[in-house]
Formats: structure tokens, sequence, C-alpha cells
């Protein structure tokens, strides 16, 4: 009978620092003379990481209260807004947010400037109100003044992601980069065979309370991410070719480190932030053994074209023709970039993977595994009565 | 003598247009140039980005030649900075370097980046989304 591990004996072994951990990368190494019956005899946790642009990324904090108290219904952070609908002191900073003066300049500016220690200018305003009188305060903030920082990023790690090619006459600029015209240049995201959720693309081990390394700290997977798709298409290997599944994760971001956390400037497009992620998974059994021995010779993805409206795909490559550095679509050759850091997503799989040998990260069982069979839903336009509108 | 290749930022003064540099320092110096980047207005200061090969003597006497004549010569790599300690190697520059520059180490995935090779484009400036490039091509005084 083929060999199951519980995830109690899998974190017995680590408590004992005797767990046999590899990242997903020397997995994939061992797997070419290895079949999944002896990895699961001989590997219990594989661990996988990301390091890339997550737009989707903010954090909830707490300022504590002044005296006299102010209800903050308007607030700026380095000239930043943040959410000022969330109760008196409690606000949410998106990584995507701008200071209006200065746009190269935004939330996830802000939040590593936080988590590096420095000081935050914090500006608030209220109407003013019988238990909170105060209309207006200026003052400085840094990780040490405020309560709590948590880092709440409700859509990242995607499983897949295009690549982006641009076949107008004119450069793009885009999330994806810089995209020269007449398809010069491709580029691609995400860490092919180390990326979390292509090791786990049905979701047997990651779900809803599953440990992870967010930032440099602990953190958790709190949620299935927004845009939660499970029925795009796959291929042979049962690997979607284009973005699907997404997690919202969670952690204290008082504990990361500027060296996960990187706030980013995209010309022409804004502000988006890198999100280091490692993600352990047990190998349970033979299918779980099957699934994190995958290389990038057998994960694809699409390319589509970022220049033209409703982004047309014109092709499908793998992850080992993009790393050769050119790939070949509409029978034009064209030269491949990274824009997410592979060499940042192994350090995160090598520092978890120390973690967990010395018994200080143990495997959590997901609480409530991800939905199946869900897709996603366009925004419709309901003809309503006319408005003010204008421009952002 | 092995010739040697250097590339130079020359910055020429507004009047002079009326002298043939360049035909000079191929003719009477035996350099071999070829322009990588020009920046000129009329009537005003102009720009050029030039890479310069031949004898490591002929270059030295060439430079001479253009400094007595009021043209401001500079290395280029006096004006290329890059912040290698914050870099995080996520391979953006790379997409847009077509000098061939800035690559990604094949191995390593960290981004190498080979001054030699550089043309002084800028694309990396503006691609680099933390923002670690700075080649100041322009004229300081305007």
């Amino acid at each position: 009978m083929a060999r199951v591990k519980t995830y109690q004996e899998i974190n017995e072994k680590i408590r004992k620092g005797e767990a046999v951990v590899l990242t997903a990368e020397e997995v994939s190494e061992m797997a070419k003379t290895a079949s999944p019956e002896e990895i699961v005899e001989k590997v219990d946790v594989v661990t996988t990481a990301t390091f890339g642009a997550m737009c989707s990324s903010g954090a909830f904090i707490n300022f504590g209260h002044s005296n006299p108290p102010i209800r903050m219904e308007k607030i700026r952070l380095n000239g930043v807004p943040a959410y000022g609908g969330l109760a008196a002191v409690d606000t949410y900073l998106g990584a995507t947010s701008v200071n209006a003066d200065n746009p190269d300049y935004g939330g996830a500016h802000v939040i590593q400037d936080l988590l590096e220690g420095k000081d935050v200018i914090l500006e608030a305003w209220g109407k003013g109100t019988d238990c909170y009188p105060r209309k207006h305060i200026r003052t400085v903030i840094n990780k040490n003044t405020v309560n709590e920082m948590i880092l709440f990023n409700p859509r990242n790690a995607y499983q897949n992601y295009n690549v982006a090619v641009n076949t107008t006459s004119k450069i793009k600029y885009t999330y994806m980069g810089t995209l020269l015209p007449n398809m010069r240049n491709a580029n691609y995201s995400t860490a092919g065979e180390l990326s979390p959720l292509l090791n786990d693309p049905e979701f047997k081990t990651i779900g809803i309370g599953t440990r992870i390394f967010l930032g440099g700290t602990t953190g958790y997977v709190a949620w299935p991410g927004t845009q939660f798709h499970t029925t795009r298409p796959k291929d042979e290997n049962g690997i979607p070719v284009t973005n699907a599944a997404t997690l919202a994760v969670i952690g204290n971001l008082k504990e990361m480190s500027s060296e996960f956390i990187q706030a980013a400037y995209y010309e022409k497009y804004g502000v988006s932030m890198f999100v280091g992620i490692g993600i352990p998974i047990p190998v349970l059994n033979t299918e779980i053994a099957r699934r994190v021995s995958i290389n990038n010779s057998q994960i694809q993805t699409s390319v589509l074209d970022y220049g033209s409206p409703g982004m047309p795909k014109l092709g499908q490559v793998t992850y080992e023709q993009l790393r050769s550095g050119e790939i070949e679509v509409k029978g034009q050759k064209i030269r491949t970039a990274p824009v997410s850091s592979l060499a940042k997503a192994r350090k995160i799989a090598d520092l978890l993977k120390e973690m967990i040998q010395r018994g200080e990260f143990l495997i959590q069982e997901p609480i409530q595994m991800f939905p199946t069979n869900t897709s996603l839903k366009s925004l419709i336009e309901i003809e309503l009565p006319e408005s003010e509108g204008g421009e952002l | 003598m092995n010739s040697v290749k250097r590339k130079v930022i020359l910055r020429f003064p507004p009047q002079s247009g009326d002298k043939p540099l360049s035909y000079v320092l191929v003719k009477d110096y035996d350099i071999k140039i070829n322009i990588l980047k020009a920046e000129v207005m009329p009537g005003k200061r102009g720009s050029l980005l030039l890479e310069m090969e031949g004898k490591q003597e002929n270059l030295d006497k060439g430079i001479a030649y253009l400094e007595a004549h009021n043209v401001e010569c500079q290395p280029l790599e006096k004006r290329l900075k890059f912040d290698h300690v914050r870099c995080i190697s996520c391979g953006n520059c790379t997409s847009v370097c077509f000098a061939g520059a800035l690559t990604m180490n094949p191995q390593t995935w960290l981004l190498e980046f080979n001054k030699d090779e550089c043309i002084a484009c800028e694309l990396c400036v503006k691609a680099c989304p933390l923002k670690l490039f700075e080649i100041d091509f322009r004229d300081e005084n305007g």
C-alpha cells in the first residue's frame, strides 16, 4: 500500500529536528531519478516561494488615541491617503494609494518606511463630535508608537501569471514592466517550479489557516484571495495556463523586514509592492509528491498582447522556454525577462527550509479548505440617472 | 600596441559647430569613433556620447585636442550610478537593455551590470521599479 503521512507525524519529525526538507527546485531535480513513491518515503516537507509585485496589498494600522481624541475621517500618511471610514483611529493603508503631489510615493513606500522604523507624518481631520471633539491633528508616528500594524493582502501569490508582450508600434508602460513596441521583449512573472500554488494546484495542503513565511516573519493564509478562479483552462498536468487562484494573507507588519517587503513604482502606471511569500507543503502522499515534483518544462503559461484591447492571447510557452532567454510567438523570436525576483524567492525557500529543519516552524493543517468551481464576474454597467461623474 | 575602447561624454560649447572635430579625431589621431547618442540644440550647448577606439596614446592626444577646443570630456562611467545594495534582482531593467549591459545570471538569477556595454539609452532609469539607476547624460549647466 502506498505510503501516507499525517500532519502530526511530520510535525513530530520537525520537533525532533529529523524532518527531511527540500525546496521545490530541489525536489524537481530529485524527481528526475526518483518516483513519487520514493519521494513520499524520503521527503517530509517541500518549501515553495515567490517574490513579486503584488498590488492588492496593504496594512491595517491603529494609531492610538490622542488627548483630546479625534475621530479621524480623512487621513494622510506622508501625504498618502489612508482609509478614513474605519472607526476613530483605525485605518487601512492600501499599497497603491499615492501622494497627489508626489505620485511616485505611495502606500507601499509608507509601509516600507514604517517597517524600517522611520518616522512618518500623520495628518488627520474629523468633523468634531461630543465624544471626539478634536478636528485636526498633525504629528509623527513610527512602528513603536502605533498599537498594531497588520499586513493584510487581499490578493497575493497568483497561481501562474501571463507573459506580457506589446504588438503595437508604441512603448507601453505596465505593471508587467516596460513593453517595447513590435514584440521586442516579453516579460514574465512567477517563480515557475518554485511558485507556491503551482506546487499544490488543487489546494490539497494550502487552505485557510496555513502557516506561511510572509515578508520576513510568520504569517497565515487568511482566506482564498480575491478573484479566486479555479476553473481556468488547465494543461495535461492539471496546471492552469493563465492567472487563476490567489491567496489572502495576513501577518504582523512590525516583525517584517524590507528585505522581503519592497515598495515599487512603475513608470506611467503607479505604485505597487513586492511581497515575499514562502509556503511549506507537507508531502502527505504520492499524489502530493507527484505535484511538488513538477518542473519548469511541465508548467505552461499564456502570452498576452498588453498593447491591444482585451489583451488577446498570442501563444503558450513553458517556464523552461521563458528562462532560456528567448521564446517564439507567431513566428517571431522574442527576448524574455523576468519581472519578479527568483533570487529572492530562492532565498525565502531556503530560509523557510532552515526554519523547519531547526524545528522553529511547524506545518499547520488548514482549518478549512478552499472552494472549488469558482469563476470570475465582470463588472456590469447598469444605466442610471445622470450623475456629476468627472475624472480622477 | 593593442587598441583600447573608451566611452566618453563630450559637451560642446554653443559656438563649436564650425569645427569638424570628429573629422580631426579620425584623420589626425587614427581614432575609430562610434556615435552612441547625440543631443544637439542649435545655439545652445550640445552633447555627444562617443565610443572611441584606438591606441591609448592617440586617445589621450585626441581628448587633449578636444579639450583645447573647449569641449568637455568625461568618461561615461562617472555619469552612471547604480545602487547595487538595494537591488532585488527583479529583472525589469534587463527587459529593456538592448545593449546587453544589464543581464540576469542564468544560474543565480542575480542582476549583473556590465558598465562597458552601456550606451546610456536611459531605458533602465524608468524601468527600474526601485529607481536605483541614475544615468545623467544631461549638461550640468542646463
